[in-house]
Order: C-alpha cells, then sequence, then structure tokens
C-alpha cells in the first residue's frame, strides 16, 4: 500500500465523484463546479505520473480558461434548473444501464488482460527528472511536431474568427425612412 | 507502485460518464461539459501510457487534444449563444426542428 | 510546517499592514493624514478593523444562491494565500547545523504554479457575483472575471521573456540566474534587458489584481461595490485579504522576476550576511507596493471598453514583440 496507490486512489475518487455528480446535479453551474473538480484532480494523477508541465498546463488551460468560459456562458444566458422531457425519461431508462453495462464489459476485459503485476507506472528509481520537464517537451513539441503545431494555431485563429463571428449580434436594420 | 491497468480503468470510468452525460442530459451546455469530460478522460490513458513506455509523444498529444479541446468549446458556445437568442431556449428536446 | 506556519502569519500581518500603509500614502496623496488615532501613526488600524470585521452582523441575503455565496470568498482568499508557498525568501540560511533554504517548496515548474493559481482565482470573482443574485454583481462579476481572463495572457507573455533569458521554470534558478553585475557596478537584474517586459507585467499585474487604474469591477461611484455588494463582515474581510494577499504576490514575483530577487544592489557588510538576503527582499517588495498605492492615489480609473481595447490591442503585442526580440537576442 504505497503512498503512490493512495494518492491515485484519493485523487480517482474526487475525479469519479466530480464526474457522477455531473451527471446527477440538475443546474448547470454545479455541473461545471464538479467539472473543475474533476479536472483538478486529473492535474493531481499527471503528477503522479511524472508529467509535471501537463499537469500545471492542464490547471491554467483547461480549469483555467475553458471552464472560465462555460461559467460565463452559464452565468450570460442565466441557465436554470433542467427541465424533464419524454426524451429524457427514456435516455435515463435505456442510457444508464447500457453505459454501466458496457463500462464494467471494458474493466473487466481490461484488469483480467492486464493483471496487478503489470508493469508500474511513475517516476523510475534512478531519475529525478527531465521527462516530464518543461524543456524536454518543449524539445519535442517544436522539432519534431512542428507541423501540427502550426496547424493548430491555424485552428485556434479559425476557432476565434467563428466564434466572434457566431456570438456576435446580428446587424440591425435600418428604420424605415418616415416619407417613403 | 501503481499498475497501468488502474489507470486504463480510470480513464475508462470518466469517458462512460461523458457518454452517460452526453446521452441523458438535456441541457446544451452540460451536454458539453460531457463531451469535455470525455476529452479529460482521454487525455489521462495518453498520459498513462506515455509514462508506462516512457515515451514523450503521449504528452504531446494532450497538449494537442487540449488546443482542440479549446477550440471547440470556444465555438460551441458562442453556437450556444446564437441558438439561444433565436430560440429562447436551452433544452435540447425544444430544438429538434429547423423551423423555428 | 512550521515553516508554512511562519510564511502565512507574516503574510497576513503584511496583508493587515499594507491596508494600512495604502491608508496612510493615499492619505498624504490627498493632504490628509490618514488612521492616527488608534496607537501610534495609526498602527493599530488593521487590530482594530480586525475586531469590527469580527463582530459586524455577517448577513446572508435571502435571495442568493447560498452554497456557492459561501464557497466563493473562501475559493478567492484559499489560491490567494496559496501562491506563497513557492515564493523564496532569501538565501540559504544555517540554523542549529540544520540548512534551511528560504522557500516552502521548490518545484521545477514553480512560476507555472503560480500562473495556475492565478487563474484559478478568477472563479471566486465570477461566483461570488454570480451567486449574489443582483444585476450589479453580475454585471460585476462578469466584468472582473473577463477583465482578468483578457489580462492573464499579457501576463504570462511578458514573463517568458525572463523565462528565455534564465533557462528554467524554477523561481530560485531564475534569481539565482541575476546575481553578478555588467562591468561591475550596474546590477544584473532582469529589469535592465526586460525593461519592456516589466512594463508589460506591472499593467497585466494592476488589471489581475483588480487596482487603479483597472478597478471598474469594484468601482465604489459606479456598481454599487461590483460584485462584493451583497457580502458583509467576515466575508467581505476575506475578499479584502484575497485581494491585498494578490498584491503582495504579484510584488513578490516582480522582484523575483525583474528586480533580482534577494540580490542587493551593492555589496554588504559580512556580518549581517544572513539576513541582508531578507532585508534587500523585503526592501524590493516595499518599493513596489509604494508603486501601486502610488498609481492608485494618482490616476482616474480606464472605462470598461478602454480597459479591454488597452489588453487586446496594445499590452499583447507588446508582449509578443517583446517575446520575438528576446528570442532573436538570445539566439545571436
Amino acid at each position: 500500500m504505497s503512498i503512490h496507490l493512495i494518492l491515485f486512489l484519493a485523487f480517482g475518487a474526487v475525479a469519479v465523484a466530480g464526474a457522477v455528480n455531473l451527471l446527477v446535479q440538475r443546474h448547470p453551474i454545479n455541473s461545471a463546479l464538479s467539472l473543475i473538480a474533476v479536472m483538478a484532480a486529473l492535474a493531481g494523477e499527471y503528477l503522479l505520473l511524472g508529467a509535471e508541465f501537463v499537469a500545471a498546463v492542464q490547471v491554467i488551460v483547461y480549469a483555467g480558461a475553458i471552464m472560465v468560459l462555460f461559467v460565463f456562458v452559464i452565468m450570460l444566458l442565466n441557465a436554470g434548473v433542467e427541465e424533464e422531457t419524454k426524451g429524457s425519461r427514456v435516455a435515463i431508462l435505456f442510457g444508464i444501464p447500457g453505459m454501466l453495462l458496457g463500462s464494467l464489459l471494458i474493466a473487466w476485459v481490461v484488469l483480467r488482460h492486464s493483471g496487478t503485476a503489470a508493469v508500474a507506472v511513475g517516476v523510475l528509481p534512478g531519475q529525478t527528472s527531465g521527462w516530464g520537464d518543461p524543456g524536454a517537451v518543449g524539445e519535442l513539441l517544436f522539432h519534431e511536431f512542428l507541423l501540427p503545431f502550426e496547424i493548430t494555431s491555424i485552428l485556434i485563429l479559425i476557432a476565434i474568427m467563428g466564434a466572434v463571428v457566431l456570438a456576435s449580434k446580428p446587424p440591425s436594420t435600418p428604420a424605415k425612412r418616415v416619407n417613403d | 507502485m501503481v499498475p497501468l491497468s488502474y489507470y486504463l480503468v480510470l480513464s475508462g470510468i470518466l469517458f462512460a460518464c461523458g457518454v452517460t452525460g452526453f446521452l441523458i442530459k438535456r441541457n446544451i451546455i452540460t451536454i458539453f461539459m460531457s463531451i469535455e469530460l470525455m476529452l479529460n478522460g482521454v487525455n489521462l490513458s495518453f498520459v498513462a501510457f506515455a509514462a508506462q513506455w516512457h515515451v514523450l509523444a503521449g504528452q504531446i498529444f494532450v497538449f494537442f487534444v487540449m488546443v482542440v479541446a479549446a477550440a471547440e468549446s470556444a465555438v460551441g458556445l458562442a453556437i450556444i449563444i446564437a441558438v439561444y437568442r433565436t430560440r429562447e431556449t436551452l433544452n435540447i428536446d425544444r430544438v429538434n426542428l429547423l423551423k423555428l | 510546517m512550521i515553516k508554512s506556519a511562519i510564511v502565512l502569519g507574516v503574510l497576513l500581518t503584511g496583508v493587515a499592514y499594507t491596508v494600512w500603509l495604502e491608508r496612510k500614502v493615499v492619505g498624504h496623496m490627498q493632504n490628509r493624514w490618514g488612521p492616527t488615532r488608534v496607537g501610534p501613526f495609526g498602527l493599530l488600524q488593521p487590530a482594530a478593523d480586525g475586531i469590527k470585521f469580527l463582530f459586524k452582523e455577517d448577513l446572508t441575503p435571502p435571495h442568493v444562491y447560498k452554497p456557492l455565496f459561501l464557497a466563493a470568498p473562501l475559493i478567492a482568499v484559499i489560491f490567494a494565500l496559496t501562491s506563497i508557498a513557492v515564493i523564496p525568501f532569501g538565501n540559504w540560511i544555517t540554523i542549529g547545523g540544520y540548512d534551511i533554504p528560504l522557500q516552502i517548496t521548490d518545484v521545477n515548474i514553480g512560476l507555472l504554479m503560480i500562473l495556475g493559481i492565478t487563474s484559478i482565482g478568477v472563479y471566486g470573482v465570477a461566483l461570488a457575483g454570480w451567486s449574489s443574485n443582483n444585476k450589479y454583481s453580475l454585471l460585476g462579476g462578469l466584468r472582473a472575471s473577463a477583465q482578468m481572463v483578457s489580462y492573464e495572457i499579457s501576463l504570462g507573455l511578458s514573463l517568458v521573456g525572463v523565462l528565455i533569458m534564465s533557462g528554467s521554470f524554477s523561481l530560485r534558478a531564475i534569481v539565482d540566474a541575476q546575481g553578478g553585475h555588467f562591468w561591475g557596478f550596474i546590477p544584473h537584474w532582469n529589469i535592465i534587458p526586460q525593461f519592456v517586459g516589466f512594463f508589460c507585467y506591472l499593467m497585466a499585474a494592476y488589471a489581475e489584481t483588480n487596482r487603479i487604474p483597472f478597478d471598474l469591477p469594484e468601482a465604489e461611484t459606479e456598481l454599487v461595490a461590483g460584485y462584493h455588494t451583497e457580502y458583509s463582515a467576515m466575508k467581505f474581510a476575506m475578499f479584502f485579504m484575497a485581494e491585498y494577499a494578490n498584491m503582495i504576490t504579484v510584488a513578490c514575483l516582480a522582484t523575483l522576476l525583474f528586480l533580482g530577487g534577494w540580490h542587493g544592489p551593492i555589496t554588504s557588510i559580512s556580518f549581517l550576511q544572513p539576513i541582508m538576503p531578507v532585508f534587500w527582499f523585503v526592501a524590493k517588495i516595499f518599493a513596489f507596493l509604494f508603486l501601486y498605492i502610488w498609481v492608485r492615489g494618482t490616476l482616474p480609473r480606464f472605462r470598461y471598453d478602454q480597459l479591454m481595447a488597452f489588453g487586446w490591442k496594445f499590452l499583447l503585442p507588446l508582449a509578443l514583440v517583446n517575446l520575438i526580440g528576446t528570442a532573436i537576442a538570445v539566439a545571436w
């Protein structure tokens, strides 16, 4: 029962609790806050796996910017509590058992074929840092993955332009002149 | 130390919760958040595999997934705002006809 | 553990006395005394304020959304106080045979951690504005979060110039790279090559901490009190503390990254060596806070559209130009 396992279970429990809370809550702001809790727990998991730069970027970008955008839109549109419709009752009736069955099946297959004596994950004993280091990640990002990096920057530019156009108010029609 | 399969099971649970949320929720914003949950689950499995095979490319993929998630949230939320302006509702069951 | 307790105690006292300093300095700038009655020079005023906040009626209006109403000031104050954990105050000191680094923990992504904590601090403001169920608070909360998110980008970019010159995210390594002197007498602080970066950082820091000239979200004359309209007594005190703790964190970062941290500009007396670094560090923070308060007493506030235009159309391109210039200069 090493400290790694305890921390993994702690962060994992928070992540699963947040995910289930997202499903259970009826007001979208509560769902948004539980999603932020999930992301923070996942940042902890990334730290356990030695990926410190990814953990920091997860907190800064995902939990700190994307979720702020979500909270903004919920506040702006004054989203209220969800109402139940016929479609939602049918979906709950078939969806939840279906997903439980599917995920149990996958979990069983994964655990059966991997076994608990599998390769352990975590920082290797003879190594301090330099693996999940910002420097190492940056080198890889700008040498081998330069083309995808540039393409994603163009993608973000297009997304910004699209979001600005879609969310702006439509141009109002000019008022009719009186003596036409 | 933690075996790899534990990380994969956690990632699978998060993904399954995301799909469930996508299917059973009726508020458009909550559906979007379930998509983000699915992406987060996938990110976890990327980083877990990167740690196991000691290859950094998995972490680079996580960046790209995050970038795509950011772009998709921006455009998606703009679409939601536009839909709300015309139809005055955020319930996806009421947005099922092209006619207003 | 003991280090955390001591640092937290010093930080909270620092917050209280920053309030006192501000009231005195702004008072003198406006040709009046500031607090003078409680204790000599009004030095016990923060204690009096603390007692007042504890005894005031803690009112929770009936129309608010209670869980978030109670959680928002806690979020604001917890994340404002957490970022002090990676800030180094000085070099190593030796007490009773133990070498103690004057820092709670030195992670090698220290700077990124502070940026991340600043990003999460936006939630305290946004959720406070929304949960108060009040149009002034909602507007104040939305404006504040939009402002903080916009200026975070310029804040991060202005720091990348420093990172290129130092080569590491760890705060201790960045300060160590600033030891020594150019030509024997000009200190090797990052502000000299990076003055554009320092300017961008200063502007972004004023906007991130919601201080004048960027304090429209809590403008007293415009929005009643913005996002903390409905808060009273202890919860308001927590927002107050969070704002001043953010100010101190930003001042600490500025001294570490631009003003050379704990290196003094002149060589110091040798028998005072163990505490000189801390003295220089505190002196620089004090100078930076004085600059903050000086600007507060002098400038009027920006209108909201001017504020956003400044952040996106001027500060962001300037930070990018600084980044490109630094990169080219270092590559040669």
